[in-house]
């Protein structure tokens, strides 16, 4: 790659984001922001539009006018941040972002990272030392040592499946319940009581599987409620209607939901928790029991070996 | 018993001599042109009546200290005391004297020192020149000027350059090199020019180390302007040598103050030109 190749893809493919924000002393915010623009010519005018855009997108609107002195860590990285998006690249690197700040700033930054992912979808290299950021921040993680990638895989794949004893010792202490979702630990629920049967169809189904409730699906498999055994069985000497028994607040969770939220649910509900996708569909259930296996799972094999 | 004496005093004057015979006409022109730009700038800022200028200096400082009144009024009623002892014509063209030569000593060692910041094999050839140039007592520096350029106000300003270049080209070196190396990352990082770098990040960040440099350049200049005095520069300095010759107390005293004032002015308005921003971050 030639030096004026490398330059025109620094200024147009890649956004770089730095551990020690490495803002301009000299420039406003706003001049910082948009000093990649600067960079390749773009006018002032047009410059410091889209640089006033981003600022606004990383919640630092009305900022634009200070001086980087001014900033607190957190705010600075912001800057940091917004000026690596403000040409629009189409991958950002950031070199152990977050490292400098304090842990309360640094998991909201975090979220925030996340949170612009969803809506900007760039493809980020993250680098970092912190084994927990990776695996809250990574699709993908690549493990690396001396300078050589170890493994390379989900976030799952790395702690359940180690390449080697050195990613083995590198994961052994990690907290499972950030790392595993609701997705990762649920059962197909099966099976469900369509909400047009009545409670006599519910009641047979759940003694055929010798259940306690039973979750009520719409055709579409959008989830009504739940119906408990001893509700039922009343409800059929009663002749009463499946609306009269339905319990309708119920725990759902979404798929994406970490270990750790499901478990402060689940100890105050007496049923299981529903796994619930955005549009409603009932995807899976969660039982305490299934939580307990997949925290086991774990625990047997690093006991096993060590 | 006698050494032989090595003959430097007589391979000096040969190559003096060499020198005048070959590059004379380079020296009248040098010569010729500073003569001409000293007096052009005497002439204009004696050509505005004092209160004027007086009024202009002190809404200068007032502006560059970032309304600081109290400086502003003490420039007024300084430059008043100059004009009241009436050495304001003196003090204008020591001002002139001071402004030539920073000027001049500045167009070389400002691009000198961003060239040494960039080229190792420069910085350290230019190493041993400085200093040589800021260890030598700087009434040295009199005796090359006086043999070239003769006696007057233009061998003074030759030895003023000379003395006050060190200062600032080495500031601006230390200053160019001392930008942190985070920033230098972040215009590689993005796709800067070797021209933006230095014009958008390197320069501005360095600037209040090398607005230390330009500030010490006019210092120096202002102190060996009065030197000069001895070879024939006219002006504040050479009022208090003529003191000093006619054990005139009164009369060096005056001109000295005068001196005093001009540096604190100066000093006072090249010190607060540029704001100082957060260094470290």
């Amino acid at each position: 790659m030639s030096q004026e190749e490398l330059r025109a893809t620094r200024r147009r493919k890649l956004g770089m984001i730095f551990q020690s924000f490495a803002l301009l002393p000299h420039r406003t915010v706003l001049d910082n922001v948009a000093f990649g623009l600067e960079i390749q010519g773009i006018p002032a005018d047009e410059r410091h539009k889209k640089a006033e855009e981003i600022l606004q997108m990383v919640g630092l609107g009305g900022y634009g006018a200070s001086m980087p002195s001014h900033l607190s860590g957190g705010m600075k990285q912001r800057v940091g941040l917004a000026r690596a998006l403000t040409s629009d690249p189409d991958i950002l690197l950031m070199d152990e972002a977050f490292s400098a700040l304090d842990p309360l700033i640094r998991r909201d930054m975090q979220d925030e990272l996340l949170d612009l992912q969803q809506r900007l979808a760039k493809t980020i290299i993250f680098v970092t030392h912190d084994l927990d950021e990776a695996l809250k921040l990574g699709d993908r993680i690549a493990l690396m040592k001396d300078g050589a990638i170890v493994q390379i895989g989900t976030p799952e794949e790395i702690l359940t499946n180690p390449e080697n004893a050195y990613v083995e010792k590198f994961v052994a202490d990690v907290d499972l319940t950030r790392v595993l979702s609701a997705s990762d630990v649920m059962r197909h629920p099966e099976p469900v009581a369509q909400c047009t049967a009545g409670p006599r169809v519910a009641l047979h189904l759940m003694e055929e599987h010798d259940i306690p409730g039973i979750f009520v699906v719409t055709r579409q498999r959008l989830l009504r409620g739940r119906v408990t055994l001893d509700d039922a069985a009343e409800a059929v000497k009663k002749g009463k209607q499946m609306t009269d028994i339905l319990i309708t607040d119920i725990p759902i969770v979404a798929p994406d939901a970490s270990l750790g939220d499901i478990i402060s649910l689940i100890v105050e509900s007496p049923y299981p928790i529903a796994v619930v996708d955005d549009t409603g569909r009932l995807k899976g259930v969660i039982s305490r029991g299934a939580i307990l296996a997949a925290l086991a799972r774990k625990g047997e094999e690093t006991h096993a070996t060590s | 018993m006698q050494l032989p004496k090595i003959p430097v005093g007589d391979a000096v004057e040969a190559l003096v001599d060499w020198i005048e015979q070959y590059f004379g006409w380079l020296l009248d022109g040098i010569s010729e042109g500073l003569g001409f730009l000293i007096s052009e700038f005497q002439d204009l800022l004696i050509a505005i009546p004092p209160p004027v200028l007086i009024l202009l200096t002190s809404v200068l400082v007032w502006l560059v200290t970032r309304r600081d009144i109290k400086l502003a009024g003490l420039t007024a009623l300084g430059l008043l005391l100059i004009w009241d002892l009436q050495l304001w014509d003196l003090a204008m063209l020591t001002l002139a004297l001071v402004l030539v030569s920073t000027g001049l000593a500045l167009a070389i060692s400002l691009p000198l020192g961003i060239a040494a910041a960039r080229s190792d094999p420069l910085n350290a050839a230019l190493r041993p020149f400085l200093d040589f140039m800021q260890t030598m007592p700087s009434f040295v520096y009199l005796i090359p000027a006086v043999i070239f350029f003769g006696i007057g106000n233009v061998p003074g300003i030759i030895a003023t350059v000379v003395f006050a270049i060190p200062p600032a080209l080495r500031l601006t070196n230390l200053g160019i090199r001392q930008v942190p190396i985070e920033l230098i990352e972040v215009a590689d990082a993005f796709g800067t020019t070797a021209r933006q770098k230095l014009f958008k990040v390197q320069l501005p960040v360095a600037l209040p180390t090398i607005m230390a440099g330009v500030n010490q350049c006019i210092m120096l200049a202002l102190s060996m302007t009065v030197i000069a005095s001895m070879i024939g520069a006219r002006g504040l300095g050479y009022q208090v040598l003529v003191g000093i010759q006619r054990v005139n107390i009164g009369m060096g005293f005056e001109a000295g103050l005068a001196i005093v004032i001009l540096a604190i002015i100066l000093d006072r308005i090249t010190q607060n030109l540029v704001p100082q921003h957060d260094e470290s971050r």
